[in-house]
């Protein structure tokens, strides 16, 4: 059980991380402020998401495996609701840098 | 692994201090000041002090660049006068800096080790307050004096800000809310606040035995307020409205009404009798959140900008 735990979170972990490295590369490369916030919503989104769930099979217990998942619920609705207003913002004003 | 990692920390930590310092564009300065406070945070974490580091990020990281966003938004488009500082001058604010930060770094390092610690006598006297963190303890019973004071201060730089309404606006409602409210903030409005309620309640009742307390919760419901102001959903107070005055000043008033009883039922200022230690100090936590949370909610919703309802 644990063994199969560890590479579930090793695999799932990484492939976090990873996500979380090509959204901050694309903060940093993509020319435009909308394809910037299409690059950290992925990460944020599915990268928190990824790391997670690849942090499940670590838990102590079911209230310590809900708690994370509360987190990356609420930080999936304030990080929509941020990229919206940012979005919203640029959309009509497409003066502002 | 975790030196490496301790080491990346302490690089951001200067790199983004240094950002901070020489960027020219506020807004910037102030983005980055966030972000260094949400690392300075982590760094308390590292050094094991979980209520510093919820501290730190609410009041250190979110409050003050809230504050300071604001501030910056209403100085922006502005005809600002400013006078280019004299070199002098300059020179004089880098000497006092650097005076600062030798002094700090001569202090820190001349400390005798092991440390000088009260740790072992705040945590033998801990079964005597009915608490299970020690930092509570340290907070309430033992240095109550400098909270007290603490919150008192909060309650000041609320009456500066207040204090620059105009004559006519006086005791009116400040202007949070945007002309038009956009959709997905009313949602987020909606939404979020059951949860931050939840959270900042949870946050002030677990601060009795584990990491948590009065700032961190009073941050949360502030900002679970100001949120339903910015949507429109419920309207910004009056700031002579009665009840605001009361929620803002319970806390401290409580707290100094139990100080003064201390002197009839417990032989002293600021001691709890026997065996009451931790009710006491409940309801002064409790009074002290709800206190706080209006203080920084009013603190960033600024002063009055609507003449008051009569």
């Amino acid at each position: 059980m644990s063994g199969l735990g560890d590479i579930v979170t090793v695999v799932l972990v990484t492939a976090g991380a990873l996500l979380f490295l090509a959204g901050t590369l694309g903060l940093l490369r993509f020319p435009d402020t909308l394809s910037r916030l299409h690059a950290i919503s992925k990460a944020d989104n599915l990268g928190l998401g990824l790391i997670v769930i690849g942090l499940l099979p670590q838990a102590a217990s079911l209230t310590g495996g809900l708690k994370p998942i509360c987190v990356w619920l609420l930080a999936q609705l304030s990080a929509a609701t941020a990229s919206q207003l940012l979005a919203r913002t640029i959309y009509r004003d497409p003066a502002e840098p | 692994m975790t030196l490496l990692l301790d080491i990346a920390l302490v690089a951001w930590l200067l790199a983004l201090a240094v950002h901070v310092a020489v960027q020219q564009e506020e807004r910037s300065a102030i983005i980055a000041l966030l972000a260094f406070g949400l690392l300075l945070g982590l760094a308390w974490v590292r050094l094991a002090a979980p209520d510093v580091a919820l501290t730190e990020i609410a009041i250190g990281g979110g409050g003050t660049a809230v504050l300071l966003l604001r501030a910056e938004a209403a100085l922006r488009g502005r005809d600002r006068q400013e006078e280019e500082m004299t070199r002098a001058g300059k020179l004089a604010v880098a000497a006092a800096c650097a005076a600062i930060s030798a002094g700090l770094g001569f202090a820190v390092l001349t400390l005798s080790a092991p440390a000088p610690t009260l740790a072992p006598a705040a945590s033998e006297a801990l079964a005597q307050t009915g608490l299970g963190n020690p930092v509570t303890a340290v907070l309430l019973a033992y240095r109550a004096l400098d909270t007290l004071l603490e919150k008192v201060v909060v309650l000041l730089a609320l009456v500066g800000v207040w204090s620059l309404a105009p004559d006519g606006l006086w005791g009116g409602a400040p202007d949070v809310k945007p002309s038009a409210v956009p959709a997905p903030l009313s949602y987020l409005a909606r939404v979020l606040p059951p949860f931050g309620v939840v959270i900042g309640i949870y946050m002030f009742w677990v601060g009795a035995d584990a990491p948590g307390g009065t700032f961190q919760a009073g941050t949360v419901l502030a900002a679970m307020w100001l949120l339903m102001m910015m949507a429109g959903l419920t309207p910004a107070p009056d700031t002579a409205r009665p009840l605001l005055r009361i929620a803002l000043m319970g806390g401290p008033a409580l707290f100094l009404v139990i100080a003064f009883l201390g002197f009839v039922f417990a032989g002293g200022f600021l001691a709890y009798p026997e065996g009451f230690a931790k009710p006491l100090i409940v309801a002064i936590e409790a009074a002290l959140t709800i206190s706080v949370a209006a203080a920084l909610a009013m603190l960033v919703a600024g002063p009055a900008r609507k003449a008051p309802a009569r």
